[in-house]
């Protein structure tokens, strides 16, 4: 796959060199993305233009006036606020401008003192060239600094002695450095053409890797040509963005001390250049705490990055009044019920009153007004809710399978309404199938010929207006020209998302079984998509690698969430609706603030794509499951790893918290969903202050204790997972006969 | 590690390239080539790892034509046509010439287009769903392997699954006679097997109905019987069918109108057939089974039918099980029945006449134990080098031999005990020397009473049997187990009715027995000498640990109290406290009935 746009990009690289930039940056990115009016462009929307995204920026202008669209040189260059520049003045002073700014960077030890020369010719050359291979000799111009391609692989194994020498207790911390400078140091060799030296280089110390990287030095080990660098995007991003190492002071300076009197220059730089060293003073990391957090693409997230306030509390439920024809359900069933109802409702409403500390403002997103059909649903939740059976380890859910059968492997999106009425699949043949779950038949609304005739003022006007000769149990949708990735429903099941392998997310009137939008602007294949819980925001991810935050009344996205370094796999609306998380293949989980776009939180430590995410309940918890098998437990509030479940041995499709939150359920492809003690694993959690501080946790081993039970399916692999409101377990997969 | 690397990467050689680029007619230098096989080796290696994102994505473990050409399309490369099949597609060596190609035959389109049999059309995807549940302890509750996909049988399969399990479960008697003996011999229902199994776990959802649960027995012995059906672990699941039907309180036993002890017979019997025939398969299964036995027999809080089936089901597996599960659990038990039995308040009529199903049950099983134990003794003695090894497997955990255990049995079931064997020529015939001889000694009592009592005895036994001819038994008309129509000829047949009456021809007679206590004096087992001199120390045990139970304590406090006389008195002791036994299951009056009836013989 080509080179995914560069503005995402490049903006990766500031939120990962900047990020204290990024949190007070507020001001400057709600000129773009945060106004309310929407941002036109992806360049943009990201946040101020620095440094590397400035040249970007000198080259699409470059390009434009090359293509003489002078109009568009303006109006680009009055967005970004350049000044006026000249080309080849911008360019050579590209460098000093960096210096500049990097001089005004607290820490010193980024400052690029080894940016040197060497850079600065190798831009002048790109100059002439086009657009793409600028970008792509920026980029890897740093590699330019040539040490001697044989002495490699004595200052790898020097390092190495050095850290196996040291104390245990920074070995482990120092271990971390292996793998980034491993890599840098191999793509510095292929950069620079020593094929042959990269080789030897990869075969000697390719295996001292951690087993969790395999995937990547697969990737690496294939990659021996210049040429192949410009294609690979992975790589790119390695080399974009720092490669982030928690260490602590004592282990820093062992380290620093050694490599000054060793004068080895060449790993000094790479660390200097690539690494983003985050120390802390404290006891140093034990090898568990470590791996339990390592494993991302790009190291472990910065500490102050999760510093970010986030108000994860659940939003005040609007006070609804009894309607009336429920109050005379009542009272036909007995006289004296109505008013204890009332009454209940009166001493719940005044629970949800009391303002939860921790939860946004209520009108912090705008949100869409209560419909009557809205107060209604509500209504039948909260008496849905009365019957509900409160689960735990005493009390599992039953489970309630639904095979998709000749599905010929092509089942690969399945969602459930919240009510659990209609179920809808999404296919690898480009459709999207609905199925009604109760006996309540799908029905279209009649045509505007048709409606015309009918009396509106009568009392079953909503009934009158449904096509009985189109009542059938299951429809079909037609339009996507690419595999179904994924489906959600609104909350008030009159819309159904799709988002398909076309790079379009699709809305879908279950009234009228028609598309109704299609969303175009990821131009990749959008391998997800979630409605908000409150409807009509819904968020999007996809191969381009950022998530897009869309309302279902605007053809183009609201916010664009860059910074994850590889595809989007997975997004899921906080239940306050006030943040989004999204799980990428860069093997991180972000979290974003929907009002301003930030990044407020980066998780790390799965060891695979994420595939899965899911809230809990109160929304103070977040779960992931990735293809590792494992499922990880986040607190948001802290921005901390909670837990570690254990248990399946293929990829985590589908989580799901059961409605009160104590039962976490997990579905897998290897053909099981297993239920986890969530109250146990959120209880068992010692956070002290400093754990609370420094995010070194340690977590305890106790997947077995935490799993209650496990359905085996035959052979269907567990696409999704979903709690009715009264807690019975719903799981739905595709039967695969091989 | 490089090396390693390459062997685990497809490597398309740069003589592969030259061939390629000579088919359409470019000469490649051996320098381009090089690079060229290199560059495509990478770029292969990129669209692979590029298509493998689709396939997580559709949620599929296998890499599909399909997503691979997807990521060539995103990176602008012309796709694969023609491979999209879901078969395998062959790739074949070329023995000359070191060529590999895939297999790619010519299709006459005329021949396709003309053809008949058109293909079917993928049937529509659609939704099943299926419930299942978890256990306080996170199993997963046991649950018949539900047929994923009745489709994949043929068509006449089918069709014979849903005549077989009509008929069966039909109404027409005939019907479902046709269809066990096609069952028990058709050679190609082999596939048909799960859904049969399948079909015979429903056993638990029919409960309530003798009749069905009948029909699903059949069914299983019918499966079991053919010679062609390889059980497998299918076995395991008809044994927990049979296993359901013979322990479980039924829901049909609530009415006792319902006949559910011959159900139970029927299933004990099938049970020792399977383990019989298909030892090979549920030999893992035998432990299993005398422990869930046991624990029904101890559990005083199941239902004395579920007791009952423990006991037959342990009958049914042999003397062994019974001698070591059930004899040396009956001291215990016994106390518990004996409360029930003792209990003659009009309530308890019906818990009465299930204990004496049960004592007729326990005593079918001791006799066949003291038998068999004989015999084998006898056998052992005889043939030395054929007996002894079978003695040696069951003289290692039991010590107790075979005049004790009968000295035991005896004081609990007295004078019905010595009649049964009474009326046993065959063992009945030996001579009875003195108890301190081994081998002959345990013979003794069974041939000493029938000597001096069947005189007495018997018109006893046909009296009872004129009071009431079989209606308090069940009739039983299914075929004994090889095992035991092989050792008891002619005997099975009228067991457990002839058990209950001889049993109630002993209540009867021990009633005036027990108020009048000098008739017991002519029994002549009281002269049977005891191996050991006080009586065995269990009973106060058992004494003491049934004072809690559910059954009456108080008479426990009575009839246990007495302690130091039971020292003196002789074991029968117990057997006096036996007044009633293999009383009917109907009213009271009835049994006054035969009470006086009883009478006129005596």
């Amino acid at each position: 796959m080509a080179a995914v746009q560069d503005g995402p990009m490049e903006l990766d690289t500031e939120k990962e060199t900047k990020p204290e930039i990024l949190s007070d940056g507020t001001s400057k990115l709600s000129g773009n993305a945060a106004s309310g009016t929407l941002s036109s462009s992806p360049l943009t929307a990201g946040g101020a233009p620095k440094q590397e995204d400035q040249q970007t920026l000198i080259a699409v202008l470059q390009f434009l006036r090359r293509n003489k669209l002078s109009e568009s040189v303006e109006i680009l260059r009055r967005e970004a606020g350049l000044e006026d520049q000249e080309d080849s003045q911008t360019l050579d002073g590209s460098g000093g401008g960096k210096g500049d700014r990097d001089g005004g960077e607290a820490n010193s030890l980024l400052s690029r003192v080894s940016i040197t020369s060497a850079a600065a010719p190798q831009i002048i050359l790109s100059t002439s060239v086009t657009n793409e291979q600028l970008d792509v000799s920026v980029v890897l111009s740093a590699y330019s600094q040539q040490g001697d391609p044989s002495l490699y692989q004595v200052y790898y194994s020097g390092l190495k002695n050095f850290i196996e020498s040291v104390l245990d207790c920074h070995r482990a911390e120092l271990s971390q450095l292996f793998y980034p400078l491993f890599v840098h140091m191999y793509l510095e060799l292929v950069y620079n053409n020593h094929e042959n030296e990269a080789k030897a280089f990869f075969e000697k110390f390719g295996g001292d890797q951690e087993c969790y990287y395999q995937d990547d030095l697969r990737v690496l080990c294939g990659l021996t040509k210049k040429e192949h660098l410009k294609g690979n995007e992975v790589l790119l991003d390695f080399r974009t963005s720092r490669f982030v190492l928690r260490i602590s002071r004592d282990s820093y300076q062992l380290l620093k001390r050694h490599l000054q009197e060793r004068h080895n220059n060449q790993i000094w730089n790479i660390i200097q250049e690539h690494l983003y060293i985050d120390i802390f003073d404290g006891m140093p990391r034990s090898k568990s705490q470590i791996d339990s957090m390592s494993g991302s693409f790009a190291g472990e997230a910065r500490r102050e990055v999760n510093k970010v306030k986030v108000f994860h509390g659940l939003l005040k439920e609007p006070e609804i009044e009894v309607p009336l024809d429920d109050e005379e359900d009542e009272a036909e069933n007995e006289e004296g019920k109505p008013k204890k109802k009332k009454t209940k409702k009166d001493s719940m409403g005044s629970k949800s009153k009391k303002q939860d500390p921790n939860a946004p403002q209520q009108n912090r997103i705008p949100l869409p007004e209560l419909k009557d059909s809205d107060k209604l649903d509500k209504i039948m939740y909260m008496k849905e809710s009365t019957k509900r059976i409160r689960l735990g380890p005493e009390n599992l859910p039953s489970i309630c399978f639904y095979s998709f059968l000749n599905a010929y492997q092509g089942l690969t999106a399945v969602d459930f309404t919240d009510d659990s009425s209609l179920l809808a699949g999404g296919f690898a043949d480009s459709t999207v199938r609905i199925w009604s779950v109760t006996p309540k038949k799908l029905r279209k609304v009649k045509s505007a010929g048709e409606l015309n005739l009918i009396d509106k003022e009568s009392d079953d006007v909503l009934e009158r207006i449904m096509d009985e000769k189109t009542a059938s149990e299951s429809k079909i949708l037609c339009g996507h020209s690419g595999p179904v990735y994924s489906v959600s429903f609104s909350p008030d099941r009159n819309y159904l998302l799709s988002s398909s392998e076309d790079g379009t997310v699709r809305l879908w009137s279950l009234q009228t079984f028609t598309c109704l939008v299609g969303y175009k602007g990821h131009n990749y294949p959008v391998w997800d998509t979630h409605f908000s819980p409150f409807g009509y925001y819904f968020v999007s991810g996809g191969h381009d690698r950022v998530a897009r935050l869309w309302a279902t009344d605007h053809y183009q996205p609201l916010r664009i969430f860059a910074g994850h370094l590889a595809d989007v796999t997975c997004t899921r609306f906080h239940p306050n609706s006030n943040y989004v998380a999204t799980g990428s293949t860069d093997r991180t989980i972000r979290l974003w603030d929907v009002l301003n776009g930030n990044c407020v939180r980066i998780f790390t430590g799965h060891k695979g794509p994420v595939h899965s995410l899911a809230f809990s309940p109160n929304g103070k918890f977040l779960a992931s499951g990735s293809t590792d098998g494992r499922v990880l437990l986040w607190d948001i509030g802290h921005g901390l790893m909670i837990g570690e479940l254990k248990g399946h041995t293929d990829t985590i499709y589908a989580l799901k918290f059961s409605r009160d939150g104590e039962i976490l359920a997990s579905g897998s492809m290897d053909n099981t969903v297993r239920l986890w003690d969530s109250t146990k694993a959120f209880d068992d959690v010692e956070t002290d202050d400093f754990t609370a501080a420094t995010g070194h946790i340690h977590l305890p081993d106790n997947s077995q204790e935490l799993l209650l039970g496990t359905y085996h399916s035959k052979s269907t692999p567990v696409t999704h997972l979903h709690f009715t409101r009264r807690n019975l377990l719903l799981a739905a997969g595709g039967y695969s006969s091989q | 590690m490089t090396e390693r690397e390459e062997r685990r990467f497809a490597e398309v050689p740069r003589e592969s390239i030259k061939l390629m680029a000579e088919s359409t007619g470019v000469e490649l230098s051996e320098e381009v080539a090089a690079l060229l096989a290199e560059d495509v080796c990478y770029r292969l290696r990129e669209a692979t790892q590029n298509s493998s994102q689709f396939m997580r994505h559709a949620k599929r473990r296998k890499l599909s034509v399909e997503d691979f050409n997807r990521a060539l399309r995103w990176s602008n490369t012309e796709t694969v046509c023609g491979y999209g099949a879901q078969d395998a597609l062959p790739f074949r060596p070329l023995k000359e010439g070191e060529l590999f190609f895939v297999e790619d035959r010519e299709i006459n389109l005329v021949e396709l287009a003309l053809a008949t049999n058109i293909p079917k059309g993928c049937a529509e995807t659609m939704v099943r769903v299926h419930v299942s549940y978890l256990d306080g302890k996170g199993n997963l509750e046991p649950q018949g392997t539900v047929p994923t996909a009745v489709q994949s049988l043929s068509e006449d399969l089918l069709k014979y699954y849903q005549q077989i399990t009509r008929a069966i479960l039909g109404e027409d008697p005939h019907l479902m006679k046709v269809a066990l003996i096609d069952l028990q011999s058709n050679s190609k229902i082999a596939a048909l097997l799960p859904y049969f199994v399948y079909v015979i776990s429903g056993v638990k959802s029919v409960s309530h109905d003798l009749d069905q649960l009948n029909r699903l027995l059949h069914m299983v012995k019918s499966l079991v019987q053919n010679p062609y059906l390889y059980l497998g672990s299918y076995v395991r699941s008809l044994v927990s069918s049979v296993m359901y039907c013979i322990l479980e309180p039924l829901a049909a036993s609530i009415n006792p109108l319902n006949d559910h002890w011959t159900l139970r017979d029927y299933a004990a019997l099938l049970l020792s057939h399977i383990f019989w025939t298909h030892g090979d398969l549920v030999s893992g299964l035998y432990h299993q089974i005398l422990l869930s036995l046991q624990k029904v027999l101890s559990d005083p809080v199941r239902p004395l039918c579920s007791h009952y089936g423990a006991v037959v089901g342990l009958h049914a597996l042999g003397w062994k099980a019974v001698e070591r599960v059930l004899y040396p659990h009956l001291p215990a038990y016994w106390a518990n029945l004996q409360a029930v039995l003792d209990d003659y308040s009009v309530s308890n009529a019906q818990v009465k006449a299930d204990g004496h199903k049960v004592y007729g049950a326990i005593l079918v099983a001791v006799e066949r134990l003291l038998k068999m134990k004989a015999l084998s003794l006898t056998l052992a003695a005889e043939g030395s080098s054929a007996g002894l090894p079978a003695g040696c497997q069951w003289e290692e955990w039991t010590p107790v031999s075979l005049p004790a255990m009968y000295c035991e049995l005896y004081s609990f079931f007295g004078d019905s005990l010595a009649v049964r064997f009474s009326t046993d020529p065959p063992l009945g015939g030996a001579p009875p020397p003195g108890p301190c001889q081994p081998l002959e000694g345990r013979k003794e009592p069974a041939s000493s009473a029938p000597n001096l009592e069947n005189t007495r005895k018997m018109p006893q036994l046909t009296a009872s049997m004129n009071i009431s001819p079989r209606q308090d038994g069940s009739p039983r008309m299914e075929p004994q187990p090889p095992s035991l129509a092989a050792t008891v000829p002619g005997r099975s047949l009228s067991r457990s009715s002839s058990s209950s009456s001889v049993s109630r021809s002993r209540s009867s007679s021990s009633r005036p027995g027990r108020s009048t206590s000098q008739s017991r004096d002519i029994f002549p087992k009281s002269r049977f000498p005891l191996p050991q001199a006080g009586p065995p120390a269990f009973s106060f045990i058992i004494g003491g640990r049934q004072m809690g139970r559910r059954c009456l304590g108080r008479r426990f406090q009575t009839s246990f109290t007495p302690t130091p006389p039971l020292t003196t008195l002789p074991p029968r002791a117990y057997a006096h406290k036996l007044p009633v036994i293999g009383r009917v299951s109907k009213p009271v009056r009835r049994w006054t009935c035969s009470h006086y009836s009883l009478h006129l013989p005596l």
